[in-house]
């Protein structure tokens, strides 16, 4: 089956409405839930924000570490899944779900396929 | 002009054009469910009208071409899926296509998937996870018989653009696994909004006499009406397809009266009724009067019961505006745009004087997006006109002809300005 990558974006909410959306915590439970009881969830979690980020590049063997995000943008991303789905179609119906979508924004990014590990037979025969 | 003839020399290429216009679409969309490839099996599908093109000549054209050309294509798929040595499924893709091939006679349940084929490949081309621009090009590439030439000519941009579009489109459709199936009953009332309006757009782009070449204009024009009548087939008790094919049809009727012979906009009340398509027209109030009986009324019945009235007037004075005022109130309802709002003060001030239409315009007049839009003007002009306010329509008549983008209709616009000057 196909993975998906939800990503979860919003821009910074006022004191008042990180109150609000604190109130929200049992949505999210019973989301997680349902997926997965449906055998769709891999993994998700929520992000520190941007605040809390470090860049790493490595130029010319040196290591470069930057405070702050890669780049800075009014939406930011706050959160993940990482879901198995039948299709694309199955995927969006998932991300409508997510309770950010109602004042955020939920990126579905399909996960490339990499097939299955060669380990046996004619895939790893053809293995170069 | 026989398909199944002996393949009389000169006909062969005819021939091939035929079954391409007519078989390539339904080839391809059951060739898709059978690789779950659209790339791969539009290759395969065009490899075979290129053998086509290669043997019939020689060989003389086969009794039914279209069998011939599903056989080779799934030839040319399984050769190409042989080659493939990326897809992790394809020793079952394999097994299946070689099996269909082996198969003398199709099952009962093969041939009603094939049915649905077609219908599968609509709502793939027009999934809503693809911008509309791009379902557009790949509704038109796939289901028409347009080239990506054709197309790109049609919407007024380079080939070399219009070919990275559909691409990207299709890469996207493997890559993201958008499904190649008729949706659920319940996101289908949704999603088969999202087709017909992909048909609506690519007639509408055929219509309007705003750019481009009238030859491939008429072209689109056609695949609209292909793609509805091929919907009406499919999906005969959704009112709304029965709506917008009926639309389609009852404009198109008209589309050769709406031009005279130098090539000017020739309005409504202006044209000559008897350059009207009467078999379109037939074809449309049929379709009209089937789907009005389903009791689902929906924007394009009501467009195209609208048009049906002016149609069926004996010429334009007779025309019933008392219904289309209603008709277009009714549309206000269910899809409420500035336009609609516009259309329907023309129309009541027909049906109950131009104080009442101008009633419903004047709130109009602040509409920062219909600002610079000339039917505004030239209707409030009209109603002005008709309320005896010669001041004021002769300003509006004046913003009407400055915005007014066509010769035509701009040497109309100055005719009706005149004849308010008291001679």
């Amino acid at each position: 089956m196909p993975k998906y990558m939800l990503l979860l974006y919003r821009d910074e909410p006022s004191p008042q409405e990180r109150e609000e959306r604190a109130s929200e915590l049992p949505l999210w439970v019973q989301f997680n839930e349902s997926l997965r009881d449906a055998g769709l969830l891999i993994s998700g979690d929520p992000l520190h924000p941007p605040d809390a980020a470090t860049t790493v590049r490595v130029r010319s063997e040196e290591t470069e570490i930057l405070d702050g995000p890669f780049a800075v943008t009014k939406e930011y991303l706050v959160g993940y899944y990482l879901l198995e789905c039948a299709d694309l179609d199955e995927a969006l119906k998932q991300a409508a779900r997510v309770p950010l979508a109602r004042y955020g924004s939920v990126e579905v990014r399909p996960v490339v396929d990499l097939g299955p590990p060669a380990t046996a037979g004619e895939e790893a025969a053809a293995a170069p | 002009m026989n398909a199944a003839g002996e393949g009389r020399p000169g006909e062969e290429p005819l021939a091939v054009e035929r079954a391409f216009r007519e078989e390539r679409a339904a080839v391809l969309a059951t060739l898709i469910r059978h690789v779950g490839d659209f790339q791969l099996a539009e290759d395969a599908v065009q490899d075979a009208f290129a053998a086509a093109v290669a043997t019939w000549p020689r060989d003389g054209v086969p009794s039914n071409p279209g069998a011939w050309i599903t056989t080779a294509a799934r030839r040319r798929a399984i050769d190409r899926l042989r080659r493939t040595r990326s897809l992790a499924d394809r020793t079952d893709r394999l097994a299946e296509l070689v099996r269909l091939d082996l198969q003398e006679h199709r099952s009962v349940t093969e041939d009603s998937l094939i049915a649905d084929d077609r219908l599968r490949l609509i709502f793939t081309c027009c999934h809503p996870a693809l911008a509309m621009p791009a379902r557009v090009a790949l509704t038109l590439r796939t289901l028409g018989g347009l080239t990506t030439a054709e197309v790109a000519h049609a919407f007024v941009v380079s080939e070399p653009t219009m070919g990275k579009r559909i691409v990207r489109a299709k890469r996207k459709i493997a890559d993201a696994h958008i499904p190649y199936r008729v949706p659920s009953d319940d996101e289908l009332p949704d999603r088969l909004g999202g087709v017909l309006r992909v048909v609506y757009l690519i007639f509408s782009e055929g219509y309007s006499a705003s750019a481009g070449d009238r030859l491939v204009r008429g072209e689109l024009c056609g695949e609209a009406i292909r793609l509805g009548r091929l919907l009406y087939r499919l999906m005969p008790d959704e009112a709304e397809v029965g709506g917008l094919l009926a639309l389609v049809l009852l404009h198109d009727a008209r589309r050769a009266a709406r031009v005279d012979a130098e090539g000017g906009y020739v309005a409504l009340d202006q044209q000559d009724r008897s350059r009207w398509d009467q078999g379109r027209i037939r074809e449309g109030l049929q379709a009209l009067d089937r789907t009005v009986r389903l009791r689902r009324p929906g924007q394009y019945q009501l467009q195209a019961a609208i048009t049906a009235l002016h149609i069926q007037a004996s010429d334009a004075n007779a025309t019933d505006w008392a219904r289309i005022a209603a008709l277009y109130g009714a549309l206000v309802k269910l899809s409420p745009s500035p336009v609609v709002e516009l259309n329907r003060a023309a129309a009541v001030g027909f049906a109950s004087g131009p104080d009442a239409g101008l009633e419903l315009l004047e709130p109009l007049l602040g509409n920062a997006g219909l600002e610079r839009y000339q039917p505004l003007h030239a209707t409030h002009a009209e109603l002005l006109r008709r309320a005896g306010d010669l001041a004021g329509a002769r300003r509006a008549y004046e913003r009407a002809i400055e915005l007014s983008a066509n010769a035509v209709e701009r040497s109309e616009l100055e005719r009706r300005l005149h004849t308010l000057n008291p001679s």
